[in-house]
């Protein structure tokens, strides 16, 4: 395919049906960039969907990556069942207090009410506003936490742990509520415009739980969460390793899967091969010190390990990246996927 | 003999049998004092888990449920204040400026179920955590984050600390330091951990240095 002539939406596409489109596509899953790109403090930046919409659309002409990622942050949903979200200047907003204080909490636990519920109706006109601008060229990338993952900052991770292994009858209520609420959260983005869903499970990954845990509780829940979600999904693991339940989360019915950096992509891919598309793995911590070389060098190892035959989307490892990552280094990405992402890869 | 009780430890740790872990420890024998099978038993297995979870074997929630059999096993025969404890500086724990928990109990617990005692601060910010220290006269300060901002802090604790010329060896760990390997030098640490078992060879280490 000729590079000038593909919409970003086709490179995606393409990749996704594991045949190599004109170049990797590149998901700049960057959200507190555009506070930045607009001049404002993150706080204020997320307080009205139209700033969003303006720095989402400043980084898509900035950087020329193939999404716009309409999350806002992940408490929003803590916010929804009311909790606290504590912004910071300098960091992703961050979840307060648990809202289930002790354990017998979770059987008051009630759904929330997407559609009533201001500070999701924020990222819901944000999401429309965007579909308007960009139509059906650009994928909008929606985001939910699994219900297996949202625990921890509903609760903690300790007493969540304590919660799986003990008590399996509140854990089972509690993923109930959880599902009943991701289902409609994640089809209320799919309907004002998202294209695909980014299911977020980092509990999942066999860094946080074993194999025959997670059988047993995130696998399920996936495949019967993601079997109600009215799109495409991709699961993340936000950092969280994969390679041993490859097969397991493409049981789950997910397009794609986002990839650890402290896994060799090149091993992920193989095990993915046909079945889901990897998303990943540049190092989000460290690339607040890559000079634009050490981008260009990363961008390029990814390329050679995963671009081969499609189903490979360059992007971080974590699904946000850090305010602390400076601008040329992400400009040295988008220069290098340019580059050396074009097909055919030799 | 010792490496047989270690590897049945570590299977009912990482299996979570609480009942298989209590049985090796009841069955220590009279002449194993409470202190010597932590180090001789408790800690290895708890390196043992440590180490693969970094090798990707096993879970954090394998680690996490690790720690607190031990420390509840290693509680009821060696009680906090026994003197059998080991002599040791003084030593505070905190989460930086951050809700998540987990890896300050992991820490927290494994450090117990090898002997050591410690302070539990719980969630501290800078100024805080700096008068707390220097009014405890904290020698060995352990800050566990979650998030890379939190991190960062840690840069103002340590100029703090330096300027009230409190001398406290600062010890770090969390994920940001995972998944960046000079992150602890530029945030002014003396050392940081990958993983809970790492704390007690780094403190012990530490302890050398200040005899």
């Amino acid at each position: 395919m000729n590079q000038t002539s593909v919409t970003s939406m086709q490179r995606v596409l393409t990749t996704l049906g594991h045949r190599e489109p004109d170049r990797v596509p590149f998901f700049l899953l960057a959200t507190l960039h555009g506070a930045k790109e607009v001049g404002l403090p993150i706080k204020t930046y997320f307080s009205d969907p139209a700033n969003v919409v303006e720095g989402q659309m400043r980084l898509l002409a900035k950087y020329r990556h193939d999404c716009i990622y309409s999350f806002f942050y992940a408490p929003v949903e803590i916010a929804a069942f009311g909790g606290e979200v504590i912004f910071t200047d300098d960091g992703p907003p961050n979840s307060g207090e648990p809202v289930i204080k002790k354990t017998g909490d979770i059987k008051n636990l009630a759904v929330p009410d997407v559609k009533n519920t201001p500070c999701l109706e924020k990222v819901l006109t944000a999401t429309h506003r965007l579909k308007e601008r960009v139509k059906d060229t650009v994928p909008i990338i929606g985001v939910v936490m699994s219900p297996f993952s949202l625990p921890v900052m509903q609760m903690g991770f300790d007493r969540y742990f304590d919660l799986m292994y003990d008590k399996p009858d509140l854990f089972a209520h509690l993923m109930q509520v959880n599902q009943a609420f991701c289902v409609e959260w994640a089809n209320a983005q799919l309907a004002a415009g998202a294209t695909a869903i980014c299911y977020f499970d980092p509990v999942s990954s066999t860094t946080i739980t074993t194999r025959d845990m997670y059988l047993k509780t995130g696998f399920t829940v996936a495949g019967q969460t993601l079997a109600k979600i009215n799109g495409p999904t991709a699961t993340h693991m936000a950092s969280g390793r994969c390679l041993p339940i490859i097969d397991d989360i493409a049981g789950t019915g997910t397009a794609a899967v986002g990839v650890s950096c402290h896994e060799d992509i090149a091993l992920v891919k193989n095990a993915c091969r046909g079945k889901l598309t990897v998303i990943g793995n540049l190092n989000g911590i460290e690339m607040c010190r890559w000079s634009s070389e050490d981008a260009e060098n990363h961008v390029k190892a990814v390329i050679a390990k995963a671009g081969a035959g499609g189903g490979c989307i360059l992007s971080d490892n974590h699904g946000e990246i850090p305010f602390q990552v400076p601008d040329d280094v992400l400009m040295a990405i988008s220069e290098a996927v340019h580059t050396w992402g074009r097909y055919p890869l030799d | 003999m010792t490496d047989k009780i270690v590897d049945a430890f570590t299977r009912a740790l990482v299996d979570v049998d609480r009942l298989a872990a209590k049985q090796i420890v009841q069955n220590r024998g009279h002449d194993a004092s409470p202190v010597k099978f932590a180090e001789d038993v408790v800690l290895p297995a708890l390196e043992s888990i440590g180490a693969g979870w970094q090798a990707g074997t096993f879970a954090l929630s394998q680690v996490y449920m690790a720690g607190r059999i031990c420390e509840d096993l290693i509680d009821q025969i060696l009680p906090p204040e026994d003197p059998d404890r080991k002599n040791q500086p003084k030593m505070a724990i905190c989460i930086l400026s951050d809700h998540h928990k987990l890896g300050k109990i992991i820490v927290y617990s494994f450090l117990r179920a090898s002997g050591f005692d410690l302070a539990d601060y719980g969630v501290m910010e800078v100024d805080d955590l700096v008068e707390q220290v220097q009014k405890d006269s904290i020698e060995i300060l352990l800050i566990s984050v979650l998030m890379l901002p939190s991190a960062l802090k840690i840069k103002a604790v340590k100029q703090k600390l330096d300027r009230l010329r409190c001398d406290v060896k600062l010890i770090v760990g969390g994920a940001p330091f995972r998944f960046d390997d000079r992150l602890w030098k530029t945030v002014g640490a003396d050392a940081m951990c990958r993983d809970a078992s790492d704390a007690v060879s780094v403190i012990e280490n530490i302890m050398k240095g200040m005899a």
